[in-house]
Order: C-alpha cells, then structure tokens, then sequence
C-alpha cells in the first residue's frame, strides 16, 4: 500500500489534537502549554510539507520554514518572560498569573 | 543552472519556481515507479515514524516529569523529522533537527531544570481537567477528520502518488528551496530574520537584570578616571610620616 497525503494529514491531525488536548489538560503549568503549542506547530508544518510534496509546490516548504522561525522566536519570548514571571512571583502556576485582571 | 542543460533532466527556471511548480517535475521521479520492495519499506517506516512521533507527542501531553515531557518532545520532533526525509523535505528535516532540538528543546530543558518549581502541586488539576480536555479534543478531531474526509471524497486534488525521490533529482530540495526563498519570497526571508532578531533582542532584554549586591566592574567609569582624581600629592614633614 502506498502512502499517501491522507497518511501525513492523519498523523498531523492527531499530533495537533494532542497539543489541544495537552492545553486543556494541563491548565496550571505554562511549561507543558508552550510545549503543547509546539506540538501544534509541528504539526501544522506536518500539513505544510505534506501538501507541498504532494501538489509539487515548493512554497508550502518555504512556509513551513516561515512557521519554524515563528515557533522559535514565540519560544524564546515566551520562556523568557516565564523566567521573569518566575523571578518576579516565585511561582509559575496560570491561575496566579492574573496580575493585569484580563 | 547551466550545467544541466547538457543533461537529459529537463530544466526549471525560476519563473517556473516562481510558480511553485516543477520542482518534482525537474527530476525524473514524477512518473517513476518505485519497486514494491522500497514501497514496503516506504509504508513500514512511514509507520514507526508516525507511530512513534504520536505516542511521543502523547507523552509530553501526560508526563508527570516536565523533564520527560521536554525530553520526549525531542523524540516527537526526531521523528517528525524522519517523516519529512521519508517525503523528500530534507533540508526542512535538517532544520527542524538544528533548531528545534538543538535549539528550542534545549531552551526548554534549560528552564525547566532551573526553574524551581513543585511539579507535584502543578499536576492537582490533572483528572478534574480531563473530561472538559478529552470533550474539546475529541471534538476538534472530528472536525479535522471531517474535513480530511470531505477533502478526499470531493477528489478537488489532483494528488499524485507517494513516490519517494530518488537519488538522480535534477535540483536538490535544498537547492529549489533556497531559489524560490530567496527570489520570490526574499523579503518574508528578510522579515524572518527580522522576527528572529526582536526575539533576541527580547528575551536579552527580558531577562537581564541588575543585582545590587554583586559589585561588578565599571569600565567607563575606570577609563574616565584622571590624574587629578587619582592622584594626590602630599608634602611630608621631615620625621612626621604620611
């Protein structure tokens, strides 16, 4: 059996339903969110490359490269400030963070 | 570009790549049928691959160590990175290696480990947050299979059969990446770059501090000294001492 773009859109649709469900599941640690935002990511670019190589169009390898600095850049950001949050609070848990009362 | 003229492989020129297309077209592994042998192989290791990227990904979601959840986010990515070569994205498996393991999965480690944190306390809401966790879940993969499936029932893709690409392409991954990123999409490059320079710059800014109770050295202040200030000339009183 061949496989096809259904199989990578399959295996994207479960690593993106799993990084949903991680940001559901664990409410109180900001650590595990931003990993669960990278597994959304990841799969996101999963989509990317397959409908890239499947429809022979390279812009969606190019993209994809665009969503992998994104990825990096929202990680370096958001782990600084949890390290200045941590500083500041001495603690990390989300219901604490509610400083600005959004 | 010029050396493959004299080849049989047909051309691409960047117009062609400005469309996006003919990048497979330029090797010969559009039409090329692939042994069932290498088929075979193809699907088993699609499937270790995939298996393992999702039971991975699962992982980091359920860990009870954050440690591990870094660390089998790294798997997950490993494997993901597998998934790309088996479908002909080299240069992105590569970099998804470089920068996320070798960049953003250590920056996790890092904090995780220095951040002293009780994990315990920050698992307690684990099972009263499930229900409401695996209902959205479920929900959001119902409707991602359901577009996958009308997708593939409405036949709007004209899709192609997996072939994996041999080694006689024409114009590497790399090569037809780097074309059109840096032609068509040479100012998104440039903005990239841009992004990635303000993350710098923030997350130095974010977290530099100052201590009051570490004495540090001031250079400016060591090279704005003068003789006048340094310098103090006495006048001894014979037998008296300074």
């Amino acid at each position: 059996m061949a496989i096809g773009l259904a199989h990578y859109l399959a295996v994207a649709t479960i690593l993106f339903t799993l990084g949903i469900f991680g940001i559901f599941l664990n409410r109180k640690n900001v650590i595990i969110i931003l990993m669960s935002i990278e597994l959304i990511l990841l799969a996101v670019n999963i989509n990317f490359v397959a409908f890239s190589v499947f429809r022979n169009d390279l812009v969606g390898q190019a993209f994809a490269m665009f969503v992998l600095t994104v990825a990096a850049a929202e990680a370096a950001i958001g782990l600084a400030i949890l390290v200045v949050y941590f500083r500041n609070r001495g603690t990390i848990r989300v219901e604490d963070i509610n400083m600005m009362k959004g | 570009m010029a050396e493959m003229e004299a080849g049989s492989a047909p051309i691409v020129s960047l117009s062609a790549l400005g469309d996006g297309e003919g990048w497979r077209k330029a090797g010969a592994c559009g039409d090329v049928s692939i042994g069932p042998t290498a088929m075979i192989l193809q699907a088993i290791l699609f499937y270790v691959f995939a298996a393992a990227a999702v039971a991975s990904g699962a992982m980091v979601v359920v860990a009870r160590n954050p440690v591990h959840s870094v660390l089998f986010l790294i798997l997950a990515f490993f494997n993901t990175a597998g998934l790309f070569v088996l479908i002909g994205a080299e240069f992105l498996a590569m970099i998804l290696v470089i920068v996320y393991v070798g960049a953003v999965a250590v920056l996790f480690l890092f904090v995780v480990m220095m951040l002293e944190i009780d994990f315990v306390d920050l698992r307690s809401g684990f099972v009263r947050y499930l229900p409401i966790g695996a209902l959205v879940g479920l929900i959001l993969l119902a409707e991602l299979v359901l577009v996958s499936v009308s997708w593939a029932v409405t036949k709007s893709g004209a899709v192609a059969p997996a072939v994996l690409p041999p080694g006689g392409v024409a114009l590497s991954n790399t090569r037809a990446l780097g074309d059109i990123l840096y032609t068509r999409y040479l100012f998104a490059f440039q903005g990239a770059g841009l992004i990635l320079l303000v993350a710098m710059i923030g997350a130095i800014v974010l977290t530099l501090r100052r201590r009051a109770d570490v004495r540090r050295q001031s250079i400016a202040a060591q090279l704005a000294r003068t003789r006048a200030q340094s310098v103090e000339v006495v006048k001894v009183p014979v037998g008296g001492g300074v």
